[in-house]
Order: C-alpha cells, then structure tokens, then sequence
C-alpha cells in the first residue's frame, strides 16, 4: 500500500462521508448552559480551518455513589474540515458510547500514543477498533492534529461531564 | 557602489527552453519528492534561492562579517558598504532611493512597525513633524476585504489603541474590488488606505495609481502591500504614487529575516520611531533622546546584515533576469492554470475567469473533497502547493469556504510543471470516491 493509501483507507473515506454522530444542532452548539452530566468543546485548527463542536453526555454520572455504572450515553458533534478529522470524529462517535468515562479516557489515551508515535506504534483493531484505520495518519506529522480534533475535543467535554 | 545594470527587458520573452536554464540556478529544484520531480507550486508562500544569492551570503561571512555604522576597523568599513550598497540595490529595484528604505524583517513586521509610528505620534507629544500622523475618534482607516492578514490586524489594533474606525472596501463577485464602493467609502474621514498590490489568494491585481489618487484626494496616506507584487512585476512606488509599501524578501528570491518598508523621504523623516535603542539615535541623555533621519531611525539594535546583501543579490538576478518578462511569463502560467483547472468537473477556481488579467497563482475549491485532503494527495506526486485560508479569512468568509489550495508559480516554473499540477488534480475527486 502507497504512503497515501495507507492514509486514506477505504474506512476512513466511508468514515468521513457516513458522519455518524454528526447531529449536533446549531442551538445546542450555542448553548452556554448545559445539563449535569454533560459537557461540550469546541475545537478549531487554525492552520486549515478544522473545526468541531463536540458534545457528550454520561448517563448516571452521578447516582449516588455507584460510578460504576455510569456510562456515555450520547456523543454528539457538528463540524467542518478534511476527511481526516471528519473519519476521526465519526469513529470516535461510533465507538464512545456505552463505554464508562474510564474506558473512553484510556481510549484517547491508546489512540494519542498511537497519532504521537510518528508511525512507530500501530494502533491495535481490539482495542480502538475502526480508529486503528487511522494508524497510517501518524506519518503525516502535518496531519496528527486533524486526527486528534474530535478526540481532544472529548476529553475535555468528558472531564466537564463527569 | 554595486547598482543595477541595465534591464533585459529588451530581450526576447520567457520560453521553456530559458526557464530551464533559470532553474539550473536553484539548487532545491533538482530533487526527487516523494518519488516523483519536485513541482514546486508554492512560490506564493515562499520563493526559493539561485545559487547566486546563497554565494552572496557565505561570501559575506566568509569574508566581511562585521557589526555596521559602528567601528573603524577594516572589516566593519566593508560589511557597511556592502549593507549600505545593498539598500540602493533594492531601493532601486521598486524606485525609490535608498533614504527611503528601511530595513524589516518582513512584510509584516513592516506594516506593524508602520501601524505602531501612526500610534507613537497619536499619543504624548512626539513634535510638530509627526502631528499629521496622529489618529484619534472620528478618522477611519480603509482596507479592502481580500487582505492578507498582516495587512489587516495591525490597523485593527492601531483602531483600537487611538479610537478610529477600521472600513473595509468589499470585492465584487468576480473578485475585483468594487472601486464604486471604494469611491463612496474613502472620503474626509480617511487617514490611511492600505490595500495590497496583488492578492495572494485571487490572483487580481489591483488599479493601484487609481486608488492612490482617490485616498491621497481625501488626503490620506496611501499604504500598498507590495508582497505579491514585487517578486513578480516591475515595481515603481514612485509611479504608483503611493506613500509606503511593503515586502518580504524570502518571497523574491531571497533569505528569510529580511524584508523593507519604503516611505516617501519627508514622511519617514517626520514619523515617530517604533523601536528604540542602538543605532537610532544622535544625541542621548538619561532623560531623553535625539534620532537619525530616516532609514536609520527605525533600525534599532543590529540588523539582519548578511540576509541584506544576499536580498540585494536577489534583486539584481530578478533585474538581470527581466522583471517585464517574469511578469509576462507567469501571467501567460496563471492562465494555463486557471484555463486548466476550469476546465477540470468540480473545480471552482477563486477570482477571475480565465482570459481575465490575473499574477501567476490560481486558488480553488475541489467540490466535495477538503483543501488539505487535496494538498496531501498532491504531496504524494511531488507536487508543492498551499492549502488553507492563506491568512485572508475574512475573503474566504466571503466567498464561502474556510479554506482553499494554492497553486502559485514564479520564473523557474515551466508549463510542464503546471500541466503535471492539473494532470494531479484531474485525478483528486476520483480517488477520493466524489466523481
Ligand atoms: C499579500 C501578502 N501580504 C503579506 C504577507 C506577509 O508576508 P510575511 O509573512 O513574509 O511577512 C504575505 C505572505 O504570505 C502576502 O501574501
């Protein structure tokens, strides 16, 4: 496979077309005031223009004292840029939910060990799933940020959710 | 004193045959990238160096490096002739006289360092001279709506630290700027217009002496951006009319770290210095201080020499070459392109149609499929151009993108470089599944 289509697989093409999770309306992207339990980010590249709005909501995040059970209920996003943040942030969507909050926060963790490693770490499929499509990215030094968007745009919208 | 020999303006047009010889000079262009002959489609952002300029430089330090106006050793004698005479060089390569230009570090820090005299001399008292620069409530700056953002923030800030207001002048859909609206717009109010020459994204040169004429009518000072337009085609400020320009010299050939703001003599002599320190000054006291006329009031603290002298041998390769031919020659590259990509499902190329007058650089938009998605497929081919907002958000806003990609070429291009870049786009939205 060339260094391009490595990059561009045929997963991530799909990804950033099928934009799973990308319903996140204007409003609630305006909204200042957001229910317990939720948290949003807004994440802009300012070198091409990428941009996301990403919401998530943790479902009994705080129901005494059983944080067990608390879970991801909703990732939602609204957002504009290359396929590769878009691929990014459809994957993340798909794969969010129904994780508990310490699931999703190792999983950006693996997933950024993975973008940093200047390709030297291949992403494992059992563990970030379709994400590990986006292995290839990481030889693209110019590119890491556009995978990371969505992702860091996460982990802040977790850290307030929670 | 080194000047510039006479233009060969004379001399047949531009081919292929001699750009290929021109591109013997460029050591950078010779290389493999990725695979593929490096098409370096990116002169816009930053030009690459002939070989004779690299030369200048190491010549310089090999054999003249030395502090300049200060010492009378025999090295600090030579490396001031060769600075000085580096400043006539280039002061006489867009029409000035080297009174009249000052070193930067670049096109930017020239606007800033332009925007920040205008507010020395609106606050405390800087004297009679610098009177005529003071900004307050009630004055408007004008700018038009495809700057570059280095033409823009500074007067934004400069609005904001003296009260006045910051217009914009808007463009027309075609690109072009809409000289109605320019007409209506500077008027009594107007202290400063500073627009640029060519813009970096559109390709459209604008009406210069025309605009000029309308601000100096209301009696403003007249600011060009001369970025694009220096490299590219002969620049006279004299002829224009305008006050003060700016440029960069990494995007004429030259080094980085090296750029110039020229001002009419009388101007720079009564505008208030920005930086302050060594080198600017006659007589010092622990109170206060006395300044150089210009250019040496505004070349506070050590100056970027040895990228000076290798500017100024920019200058004379550009001028050897023909500032008329490489204006011609890419003119005849940036229809090719946008005649190309026009012709190309899915392209919308930014600015005029082709067949209309336009630099040698076409910016578009690939529908379905992002700019830096298309830069990146290009990299693959060995083909260098730019992606993004260029630093013009404001005219991406306008036409409705965020960003866009840049293809944008100078005298060492030939058309094959341009047809290997439109062959490559040709290929974009079928690899990316939106054909
Ligand atoms: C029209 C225009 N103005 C100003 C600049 C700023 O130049 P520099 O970054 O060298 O200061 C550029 C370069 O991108 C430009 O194209």
């Amino acid at each position: 496979m060339s260094a391009l289509d490595s990059l561009y697989q045929q997963i991530i093409l799909e990804q950033a077309k099928a934009r799973h999770g990308a319903t996140l309306t204007d409003d609630q992207a305006a909204a200042v005031h957001l229910p317990a339990g939720t948290g949003q980010c807004h994440q802009l590249n300012p070198v091409c223009g990428d941009e996301i709005t990403l919401r998530l909501v943790v479902e009994n995040a705080d129901d005494g004292g059983t944080p067990a059970s608390a879970r991801v209920g909703e990732l939602l996003w609204s957002g504009d840029g290359c396929s590769i943040s878009m691929a990014s942030a459809s994957i993340l969507a798909e794969l969010a939910v129904g994780m508990t909050p310490e699931e999703l926060a190792g999983l950006i963790e693996q997933f950024r060990v993975v973008m940093r490693s200047r390709g030297a770490v291949v992403g494992d499929e059992d563990v970030l799933g379709d994400a590990a499509a986006l292995s290839g990215v990481a030889k693209f030094p110019a590119r890491v940020k556009c995978a990371m968007l969505a992702w860091v745009a996460a982990e802040d919208a977790l850290r307030q959710a929670v | 004193m080194v000047t510039l020999t006479a233009p060969h303006d004379h001399t047949p047009e531009l081919t292929n045959a001699e750009v290929r010889r021109i591109r013997n000079d460029f050591p950078i262009l010779g290389q493999r990238v990725n695979g593929h002959p490096l098409v370096y489609l990116d002169s816009g952002a930053t030009s690459q160096n002939p070989t004779c300029v690299l030369e200048a430089e190491q010549e310089f330090y090999e054999q003249r490096n030395s502090a300049v106006h200060r010492g009378a050793h025999t090295l600090a004698v030579d490396a001031t002739d060769a600075f000085e005479d580096a400043r006539a060089t280039v002061a006489a390569f867009i029409g000035a006289t080297d009174r009249e230009l000052v070193w930067t570090a670049n096109a930017t820090a020239g606007l800033n360092l332009l925007a920040y005299a205008f507010s020395n001399a609106s606050v405390g008292d800087t004297g009679a001279d610098a009177r005529q620069f003071a900004l307050g409530p009630g004055d408007e700056i004008v700018v038009t709506e495809m700057e570059h953002h280095a033409n823009l923030i500074p007067w934004q800030e400069l609005c904001r630290r003296t009260g006045a207001t910051l217009r914009h002048i808007p463009i027309l859909d075609d690109g072009t700027l809409d000289l109605d609206a320019a007409a209506s717009i500077i008027g009594a109010r107007t202290r400063i217009l500073a627009f640029t020459h060519v813009s970096n994204v559109l390709g459209v040169i604008n009406p210069v002496a025309e605009l000029a004429a309308l601000g100096h009518a209301a009696g403003a000072f007249v600011v060009l951006d001369a970025c694009q337009s220096a490299p590219h085609l002969p620049l006279d400020v004299k002829a224009l009319g305008v006050d003060f320009a700016a440029f960069s010299g990494h995007k004429m050939l030259g080094p980085t770290g090296i750029g110039a703001l020229y001002g009419r003599a009388e101007l720079l002599d009564a505008l208030p210095p920005f930086l302050a320190g060594g080198s600017m000054i006659t007589t010092v006291t622990l109170e206060r201080a006395e300044y150089l006329p210009s250019p040496q009031r505004f070349e506070a603290g050590t100056q970027p020499i040895s990228q000076a002298v290798a500017l100024a041998a920019a200058a004379r390769y550009l001028h050897e070459t023909g500032m008329g031919r490489i204006h011609a020659w890419e003119a005849q590259l940036g229809q090719r392109l946008v005649a190309g990509l026009e012709a190309i499902d899915g392209i919308r190329v930014l600015g005029p149609a082709a067949g209309v007058e336009r630099a040698g650089l076409a910016a578009f938009e690939v529908a379905g499929v992002h700019a830096h998605d298309v830069g990146q497929f290009l990299d693959a081919a060995g083909i260098a151009v730019r992606v993004g907002h260029h630093c013009a958000q404001p005219l991406h806003r306008r036409l409705g993108l965020s960003a866009s990609t840049r293809a944008s070429a100078y005298l060492y291009n030939t058309t094959d470089d341009v047809d290997a870049f439109l062959d490559a786009v040709a290929g974009v939205r079928g690899y990316f599944g939106v054909a």
